[in-house]
């Protein structure tokens, strides 16, 4: 057997992604306010349906067996289906993540009789209130609605994906049994500083108390629930949950954006973490495999200020990030730091410092403004 | 990405060497550095073979009469084969193979 573990080899990046995250537009009819895309309009640059069936056809080529489908809301552009189907057919499987506004009965029909096809319908409040608070007015009423219409097609289990906040860690069983009701299945995922959510993070990532409670909780319900393997850096607690337990930003995973840009994750769209465009020479795989970006990012990686500490090889430093978007170095520690070295230089990072994201499709809705502040000053 | 698999010593049943496999016909087998990734489109389960030795034989279960036959044609020293029954005993619970 080999003498480096998985792990090691993992970090040293694969031939081609697992999987690779595309967000296919970034128009949304929501306005979330931890969107990690700063999605709202289109951008005039995406992708024509052309580029993207032979983006379809390379990732075909390079035996990528599935791919995350976002946005903004994918089901917004017109040759959604085509493009499902494309690729479904092509062999490559597609999970898509929805807010659930576009199924209605005869989609969700069609959709239930797709092959290699799995959706990811968007909730963070397991009631309306709190849910309606982060994705917007109406949002909670539309996601039921949808999750309603898949499970009177016969979908099968699809997924209701939360994003872990501190308004809502109280109800994880709460989702758990409204999973269990429609016979879907539970994801959680952490909280990124990324996007929009590089303003609202402070006021809404969970505390310090929060996190050891996701941590038991993900123990106890770890094996049925699905977490996108987010939650590593919660490792130096104990004992490791289950999951591949490194950062996985340009070695087993990357993002396409609506324009065609690749990037090391879908938490940091930012200049400083492309490494290139699929529209490049080379398509892809030219990125994927010659970039110097994920050169650098399959390179050992330093624990820097985190070496004296005796739990970095159980949180790996945690998340590059969500220590970009706060300010910190990415050598030290996650702002989210179980043994509580992230809080106080996240305190000292001087107002306004932090890097800001590098492109912003936010609607600009005075409206959506108003709504905003309140959470942003719960903090 | 549950599921790592690598190989073990334990007894050796002689029944599960008189067994024929084969690999799911909705599993893709796709090389990599440390041996290859293994994806199960029906349950979408992702296993990573941890040995090249290991992709070999998964790759050949169908070409030969059973699991003793295909070690033997894919060169694994028998030393080796309690090791291999056990991993492939996991692959099959994983359904990335199946008797035929």
């Amino acid at each position: 057997m080999p003498a480096e573990t998985l792990a090691d080899q993992m970090k040293a990046g694969l031939d081609a992604p697992i999987c690779l995250t595309w967000e296919l537009t970034y128009a949304c009819n929501l306005a979330c306010v931890h969107c990690l895309s700063s999605s709202g309009r289109r951008d005039p640059r995406e992708l024509t349906t052309a580029e993207a069936r032979a983006v379809i056809d390379e990732l075909r080529a390079m035996q990528v067996f599935y791919v995350n489908i976002g946005g903004g809301e994918p089901m917004i552009r017109q040759d959604f289906f085509e493009l499902v189907e494309h690729a479904t057919t092509s062999g490559v499987g597609v999970k898509f993540s929805t807010n659930g506004a576009f199924i209605d009965a005869a989609k969700a029909r069609r959709l239930a009789a797709m092959d290699y096809l799995d959706i990811q319908l968007s909730l963070d409040g397991a009631d309306k209130a709190t849910n309606d608070a982060v994705r917007g007015a109406g949002s909670y009423a539309t996601v039921r609605r949808a999750m309603d219409h898949l499970a009177a097609a016969g979908f099968g289990p699809f997924k209701i994906s939360v994003v872990v906040t501190r308004h809502n860690v109280a109800q994880l069983d709460a989702f758990t049994a409204l999973a269990a009701g429609y016979g879907a299945q539970l994801r959680i995922t952490r909280l990124r500083p990324a996007g929009r959510g590089a303003e609202t993070w402070h006021a809404l990532h969970p505390t310090h108390e929060q996190q050891v409670q996701v941590y038991r909780w993900l123990l106890d319900h770890g094996e049925s629930v699905l977490t996108g393997d987010s939650f590593f850096h919660l490792n130096a607690l104990g004992d490791p949950l289950p999951g591949l337990n490194l950062c996985g930003a340009g070695r087993v995973v990357c993002l396409i954006d609506p324009v065609g840009d690749v990037y090391a994750c879908p938490f940091v769209i930012h200049d400083e973490f492309r490494a290139g465009s699929v529209r490049d020479p080379g398509g892809f795989a030219a990125v994927w495999r010659t970039s110097e970006l994920f050169r650098s990012l399959r390179e050992p990686t330093n624990p820097g200020a985190c070496a004296s500490c005796g739990s970095y090889d159980a949180c790996q430093g945690g998340c590059m990030a969500a220590k970009f978007f706060t300010g910190l170095p990415l050598d030290g520690p996650d702002p989210e730091c179980v043994s509580g070295h992230g809080a106080p230089l996240v305190a000292a990072v001087a107002a306004g410092s932090a890097p800001r994201p590098s492109m912003d499709h936010s609607k600009p809705v005075p409206v959506t403004l108003g709504r905003r502040r309140p959470l942003a000053l719960q903090g | 990405m549950r599921g790592l698999l690598s190989e073990a010593s334990t007894s050796l049943p002689a029944a599960e060497l008189a067994r024929a496999l084969e690999l799911h016909p909705q599993v893709a087998v796709r090389p990599e550095p440390f041996g290859a990734l293994a994806y199960h489109y029906g349950n979408r389960r992702l296993v990573f073979l941890r040995h090249p030795d290991v992709v070999k034989v998964v790759e050949a279960l169908a070409d030969h009469a059973d699991l003793a036959a295909t070690l033997r044609a894919c060169g694994v020293a028998e030393a080796r084969w309690p090791g291999f029954v056990k991993a492939l005993a996991q692959l099959e619970r994983s359904e990335i193979i199946r008797a035929r």
